[in-house]
């Protein structure tokens, strides 16, 4: 067929290099569940066993494990939680035949780095796939370089192919906004948002996307993409974490892999929080655990230097106030980022 | 050789007749190397012979040992020679029973000769008196004598390619009577059975050419029925055109014609001896030409749970040597064949790498560094009504033959060769569904016989067969959780 | 006459559900998936044109619905197959291959037998549309 009239079949979807960057979340059980279950609309005067329904819908088990995996949120877990509710009673609303549509379900997460977004979003997938809204229910990650080409006619394959693999499950932006560059106008980003409207709006049934990234940007973003905003059902802003959230973080980090804070360790943690959010590129928790991994660092060099002959089960646990004090947020003040 | 004879040397060369286990064929300490060919024997010692001293005498009568003493021994590095008996264990719950661990050195055998390896192996030591029966189980066959051979001329892989035919076990039939046929007629029965749906038929094993149809009457017949069954499906077909004569002269014209005329495949019988088949896996790399092999007379020497050779030592000399099919059971149909061995000698026949498996029979690990698969051939009184189990026990790799299942349809040839596609055709789709088809199987095909009145006729008069006969060979491992 | 390549040609039609479920199938099994299509069914035809390259590390068939689909409609008159891919060692062959869209009507194959001397034949399989140029066959 090269050389029939019509021209040749479409080339669209580009095989991107086997190195993307992308990350590839598996959906939490693979078994797959049909969107629209085909059980028959009920009676009037039926009735729907709601323990049941919320037991097979996993709801309760997933919102658990949301807040044991994540401190505070409290706001985010609220929402999410009344989503899920809305979710299930929209379901059991069908089965009566009443409000026949399929809810829209596209996301925008906003906040700072580090404040759950990507981990709730996982679990979102999941819920969603409990609920029957998703096939499959896992979860492609992706920023920008995923979606947007470098050149003519390669961003909307890129795109399409990141969508493919997204089908049946929830599509992550990450940093969306940086998809829109009004200072270029032959930017390629444009071609990816006008596709991912496109699928947004007539491919409901195979993808849930959320667009995820700083707050004040995000609402630019929306400001100058109408379409986009029309088309998110659900913003979902994450706060930052406060210090005591923060210190409880560090706790369980730290417990998990069997270390702890003496108690002056802990006073000097309290002070190189604050003096860490006042530097630049903060990141919640991420720096919580990037902070702590140093200070891990800290104390396996301290323990080789020392006079000691022994050791004991609780030195090597333990993370002293000089592992935290030595990091340089508390002395030197020209680098960033320690 | 400084110095006196230790007590053990004057033992060794003193004149006549020694133990087998003193002069060196008993080595319990022995760790068999990479490189050697490791067997096991299932011996039955006459009475009175210890089993170490009747393993050590397999060891010896099938490698340097004679029965006395000779001193021509001393001019070679004799121990370098000698097969290892380096285990006895005896059978489980079978009284006189042990099976032997034998090494032999790689340096015993000739490089691509299965005809060497064999006269090495089994040339003489099955009837030796000492013992009352003798079978050799498995083989290891290390990977530097594996690769002097190469193989299948196509494989699995290369052959699915070639016919276009993916995802499915393919179809085949012998064509029936079995003798009496004019070529003519038993072109007809080629026709109608390929343009029904099989992928192949069959010449049966002695059909060669005999005075009712000579050779090369009958590939011109078979020859225009396969070429227009081919246009009527747009499919390729085959027809496995038997080329077993008297001499390699007489093979080679026959094999040479069959590959003018256009055949995808022909087939050869196991009584031509290795050197013939491996002879033809030659010329079937270099022409091009599909092999089939026909296991003709097997049972002779494979049946019998305590004398002869195992099946699938048989498969693993077969794969070396090259063939593309070749029969290896069926497992519910009409001839031998305990399920657990049969997956046993598939997994020989398919599979690269091989772990032992006492439930399968397989007493070693096997590593075949990708020398090319063989496709199993299971024919012998199978029907459409158990494409469940087939599709479970042999899975997709397979060709599924059936012979009286499709010539003795009762709306024709060609419609028992419908029912046979039709009936795979839905359980590969059901088992790729993800349905439990060896359970609901029955309701599988009842389904599929909705929309296919062969497949109905087929099940009406087929579907209560079966053949459940005690198998005379079944392997002693049991599954337990240690190995 | 009825073209009986791929894995399911003598079962009816298979139904948008049923493909689906066979792309499931392929997807568990870790196989890539392509759609090709021809208008040219001799069976040694082995390349049949390719839809866009083949489908990597897909977790739905939606995906593939919607391309299949798409290809459909463009040649709703031609063969179309979905492939699946075994990239796996020791295979690196195609798995499956089955038939999901064929021409209204199939001519089928013309047979030509040329006679030889010593009543050998020798035989040319033809599609009988393949006598239409490209993009004219199979028009109805």
């Amino acid at each position: 067929m090269a050389e029939s009239s019509e021209g040749g079949p479409r080339q669209f979807s580009l095989r991107p290099p086997r190195s993307s960057g992308t990350e590839n979340i598996p959906a939490a059980d693979a078994g797959s569940t049909s969107i629209d279950s085909a059980e028959s609309e009920l009676a009037e005067d039926d009735v729907i066993d709601l323990s049941l329904e919320r037991s097979d819908s996993k709801v309760v088990e997933v919102l658990a494990r949301l807040d044991s995996e994540l401190v505070g949120l409290l706001p985010v877990k609220s929402r999410i939680a009344d989503i899920a509710s809305l979710l299930l009673v929209d379901k059991m609303r069908r089965r009566f035949g009443l409000g026949s549509s399929r809810p829209n379900l596209h996301m925008s997460f906003t906040g700072s780095p580090g404040t759950g977004k990507t981990t709730v979003a996982l679990r979102m997938a999941e819920l969603l796939h409990h609920l029957g809204y998703l096939r499959k229910g896992h979860l492609v990650a992706v920023t920008r370089d995923d979606l947007v080409g470098q050149y003519i006619g390669h961003t909307a394959p890129k795109t399409r192919e990141v969508l493919k693999r997204a089908m049946g499950g929830v599509l992550f932006i990450d940093e969306a906004y940086y998809l829109y560059r009004p200072e270029n106008e032959r930017d390629y980003g444009q071609e990816t948002i006008e596709i991912l409207l496109q699928v947004m709006e007539n491919e409901r049934d195979d993808l849930v996307v959320i667009v995820a990234g700083y707050r004040d940007r995000m609402e630019t973003f929306f400001q100058s993409n109408p379409g986009m905003n029309s088309r998110i059902a659900h913003h979902i802003d994450f706060p930052d974490y406060s210090d005591a959230e923060l210190e409880r973080i560090a706790e369980l980090i730290l417990n998990e892999q069997g270390y702890y804070l003496d108690d002056d360790a802990r006073i000097a943690f309290a002070e190189y929080l604050t003096l860490r959010r006042e530097r630049p590129h903060f990141a919640n928790a991420r720096s919580v655990r990037n902070a702590l991994e140093r200070s891990r660092l800290r104390q396996a060099s301290r323990l080789l230097n020392s006079e000691k002959t022994v050791l004991t089960k609780s030195d090597l646990m333990r993370i002293d106030e000089l592992d935290i004090r030595a990091s340089r947020v508390f002395g030197r003040v020209d680098e960033a980022g320690a | 050789m400084d110095g006196n004879p230790t007590e053990a040397e004057t033992e060794r060369w003193g004149a006549g007749v020694i133990p087998y286990t003193k002069m060196g064929y008993w080595q319990p300490d022995y760790i068999p190397k990479d490189t050697d060919v490791l067997a096991a024997f299932r011996i039955t010692p006459q009475p009175g012979v210890p089993a170490e001293e009747a393993g050590a005498a397999v060891a010896g009568e099938s490698s340097t040992a004679t029965w006395t003493v000779v001193w021509t021994d001393r001019l070679t590095s004799y121990e370098h020679y000698q097969a290892k008996c380096y285990k006895v264990d005896p059978v489980p719950g079978t009284d006189g029973q042990y099976i032997a661990y034998i090494a032999y050195d790689l340096d015993l055998f000739e490089e691509g000769s299965i005809a060497n390896m064999t006269s090495s192996i089994i040339g003489n030591v099955f009837g030796f008196k000492a013992l009352k029966a003798l079978r050799l189980e498995d083989l290891r066959i290390p990977t530097q004598y594996t690769k002097t051979f190469q193989g299948p001329p196509h494989g699995i892989v290369m052959e699915r390619e070639y016919l276009n035919k993916f995802g499915r076990p393919l179809l085949g039939a012998t064509i029936k009577p079995k003798l009496g046929l004019s070529a003519r007629n038993y072109g007809r029965v080629v026709y109608e059975a390929l343009r029904g749906g099989l992928d192949f038929t069959k010449d049966d094993e002695n059909i060669n050419s005999q005075p009712f149809m000579r050779w090369r009457d009958r590939f011109l017949f078979c020859m225009e029925g396969v070429q227009k069954a081919q246009a009527e499906s747009g499919e390729i077909k085959g027809h496995y055109l038997n080329i077993t004569a008297g001499s390699m002269e007489q093979m080679y014209e026959r094999a040479e014609f069959a590959k003018e005329l256009g055949s995808v495949v022909v087939m050869m019988d196991l009584t031509i001896g290795y050197t013939a088949m491996q002879s033809m896996s030659t010329w079937a790399r270099k022409n091009g030409v599909l092999l089939h092999l026909h296991r003709a007379g097997h049972s002779t020497y494979t049946r019998q749970k305590n004398h002869g050779v195992n099946f699938r030592v048989l498969a693993k000399w077969c794969r070396l040597i090259g063939v593309d099919h070749i029969h290896a059971g069926t497992i519910v149909g009409k001839l031998e064949g305990d399920p657990n061995s049969v997956q046993g000698y598939y997994d020989t026949l398919r599979l690269d790498k091989i772990a032992p498996n006492p439930t399968r029979g397989l007493y070693f690990e096997q590593d075949w560094a990708s020398m090319p698969g063989v496709m199993p051939v299971a024919s012998g009184g199978i029907h459409a009504g158990q494409m469940h189990q087939l599709l479970h026990y042999l899975g997709e790799d397979v060709i599924l033959q059936f012979g009286g299942g499709t010539i003795g349809h009762p709306m024709g040839i060609a419609a028992g060769a419908a029912a046979n596609r039709v009936a795979t055709e839905a359980m590969v789709k059901a088992r790729n569904e993800g349905k439990d088809f060896l359970r609901e199987g029955e309701s599988i095909l009842k389904n599929a016989a909705k929309r296919s009145p062969e497949l109905n006729a087929a099940l009406d008069i087929w579907g209560s067969i079966s053949f459940n006969y005690e198998s005379t060979d079944t392997p002693d491992g049991t599954p337990t959780p240690s190995n | 006459m009825r073209v009986t390549q791929g894995a399911f040609s003598f079962l009816p039609e298979l139904t948008d559900e049923e493909v689906r479920a066979q792309i499931e199938y392929v997807l568990s099994n870790g196989w890539s998936i392509a759609i090709e299509v021809t208008d040219d069914p001799h069976p040694r035809n082995t390349y049949w044109e390719m839809w866009g390259l083949p489908m990597f590390e897909l977790q739905d068939a939606a995906a593939v619905m919607a391309e299949l689909a798409e290809c459909k409609k463009t040649y709703p008159q031609h063969y179309v197959r979905l492939n699946a891919y075994d990239a796996s060692y020791g295979r690196q062959t195609t798995a499956l291959s089955f038939i999901v869209n064929r021409p209204e009507s199939e001519p089928g194959f013309r047979l030509d037998r040329t006679e030889l001397s010593d009543r050998q034949v020798r035989y040319q399989i033809r599609a009988y549309s393949a006598d239409a140029p490209v993009g004219q066959r199979y028009q109805g």
